[in-house]
């Protein structure tokens, strides 16, 4: 050993206490720096908020303190061009359409309950009777949607009230895209359809299902 | 020479170790725990806002669906905070005169945004996106609660990193049928085989490396 690392007598002892002392010392540093770290950790949230606008984020940069700007007149997002008059507009030259834009699938009739149980019912009700619970607190109560004037009229007018408002009900057209107010308004079709349906409208395995649930099945 | 230490020191010793080793544990527990606890992310703390909107009334007693207010939750990351036009399709007609919808009221004459404080806010380096969410079917409940039951509105979970993998690691656990993730009330009966099942079905497949959520 002596060989290898030579060193004087005396010396030895001494140096290993050295060594001792300092990884005491570093081990102590680190828990030092650990402590610190964890302590101070807490109050440093740079990354955590960082100088970039997320959505709808304040910021004093503008008067009105709003990130997200208010779009220039005129502007067209992408793909709302609005090219397809009948789908965009509900018109069909200068009346309004009888036909829908696209065929109604089954597909369409779900999607228009979905999106008319979301953005109607309150007023117009699940059923479309005009009694939805924010006209039972009061909003004046719209015609029910089953009513025999409102069958005779044709989807393009639905589609003008929908996204232009019609008396005191707003336009939804911020809230429902294009393609889900033809949706919403072929399940209007089938609400009306629902409350002056004929039982001979139905088909044998219908009637027989509707007579099997209707005896208590 | 003298033995310096006594049979009796072994014990110390050991003790001292292990107080050393417990100790740097333990503040690690202690700091866990704080950085976890509501006290740290702020949940279960209802925030003041500028108008005393209450979730329970609209959606809970209402019935008025999410997606109504949150319009853009199903097709892009940011859920959206309703423009006060959103508010006034009602309140243009009813409770026309209360003073606590005149913030509302003046927002909407002056084109003045409603400065709403953020309930939940995910640090900066993380990008969530609601609408995959919303598509695998992870209900609104599952990470805001039952909001259908809070007058002001509060948030439940801690919204670190270790509560996000907890469910990417095991989605069956909250998974749920997709007609029911806007109804914040719902629980499921057996969420384990249910989960499970849904998972397969959707075709869950939360990922686990960092870029999912950090760019």
């Amino acid at each position: 050993m002596n060989r290898l690392f030579p060193c004087r007598s005396g010396t030895r002892r001494r140096r290993i206490v050295t060594r001792t002392s300092r990884s005491t010392l570093r081990a102590g540093l680190l828990v030092a720096a650990a402590a610190l770290a964890f302590m101070t950790s807490a109050c440093r949230q740079d990354m955590h908020n960082q100088a970039k606008y997320r959505p709808l984020r304040e910021t004093p940069f503008f008067a009105d303190h709003r990130t997200s700007r208010p779009l220039i007149p005129g502007t067209v997002a992408r793909g709302k061009l609005g090219d397809d008059k009948l789908l965009t507009t509900g018109r069909d030259g200068d009346k309004s359409s009888d036909v829908f834009p696209f065929p109604v699938t089954a597909e369409v009739l779900a999607r228009g309950r979905e999106r008319f149980n979301i953005y109607c019912t309150p007023c117009h009700g699940r059923t479309g009777d005009g009694r939805g619970m924010v006209v039972q607190r009061g909003y004046k109560q719209p015609p029910a949607l089953y009513d025999p004037r409102l069958r005779d009229l044709n989807v393009g007018y639905f589609f003008n009230v929908i996204t232009s408002g019609f008396g005191v009900m707003p336009s939804y057209a911020p809230q429902v895209p294009v393609n889900d107010r033809w949706a919403i308004i072929s399940y209007i079709r089938a609400l009306q359809l629902s409350r002056n349906a004929k039982f001979d409208d139905l088909t044998q395995e219908e009637k027989s299902r509707l007579t099997k649930e209707s005896s208590g099945g | 020479m003298a033995q310096v230490f006594k049979p009796s020191s072994n014990t110390y010793s050991r003790l001292v170790l292990s107080g050393v080793l417990l100790g740097v544990g333990g503040l690690g527990l202690v700091g866990y725990l704080l950085n976890t606890s509501p006290y740290n992310t702020g949940a279960y703390m209802a925030r003041s806002q500028p108008v005393p909107f209450s979730h329970k009334h609209h959606n809970g007693e209402l019935g008025i669906d999410c997606r109504y207010c949150h319009t853009s939750v199903e097709e892009s990351a940011f859920a959206g905070v309703p423009p006060t036009q959103t508010c006034m399709n009602c309140h243009s007609q009813i409770w026309t005169e209360a003073p606590i919808l005149e913030p509302v009221r003046a927002s909407f004459r002056t084109g003045q945004a409603l400065e709403w404080t953020r309930v939940h806010d995910l640090p900066d380096f993380v990008y969530f996106n609601h609408s995959i969410h919303i598509a695998k079917g992870i209900g609104c409940a599952s990470c805001h609660g039952n909001v259908a039951g809070m007058n002001l509105t509060w948030s439940v979970a801690p919204l670190t990193m270790g509560w996000c993998l907890d469910c990417h690691r095991d989605p069956a656990a909250n998974v749920r049928p997709r007609e029911k993730v806007f109804d914040t009330t719902w629980v499921a009966d057996n969420q384990k085989e249910l989960g499970a099942k849904l998972v397969s079905e959707y075709h869950v497949q939360p990922r686990q490396d960092c870029s999912t959520c950090h760019r």
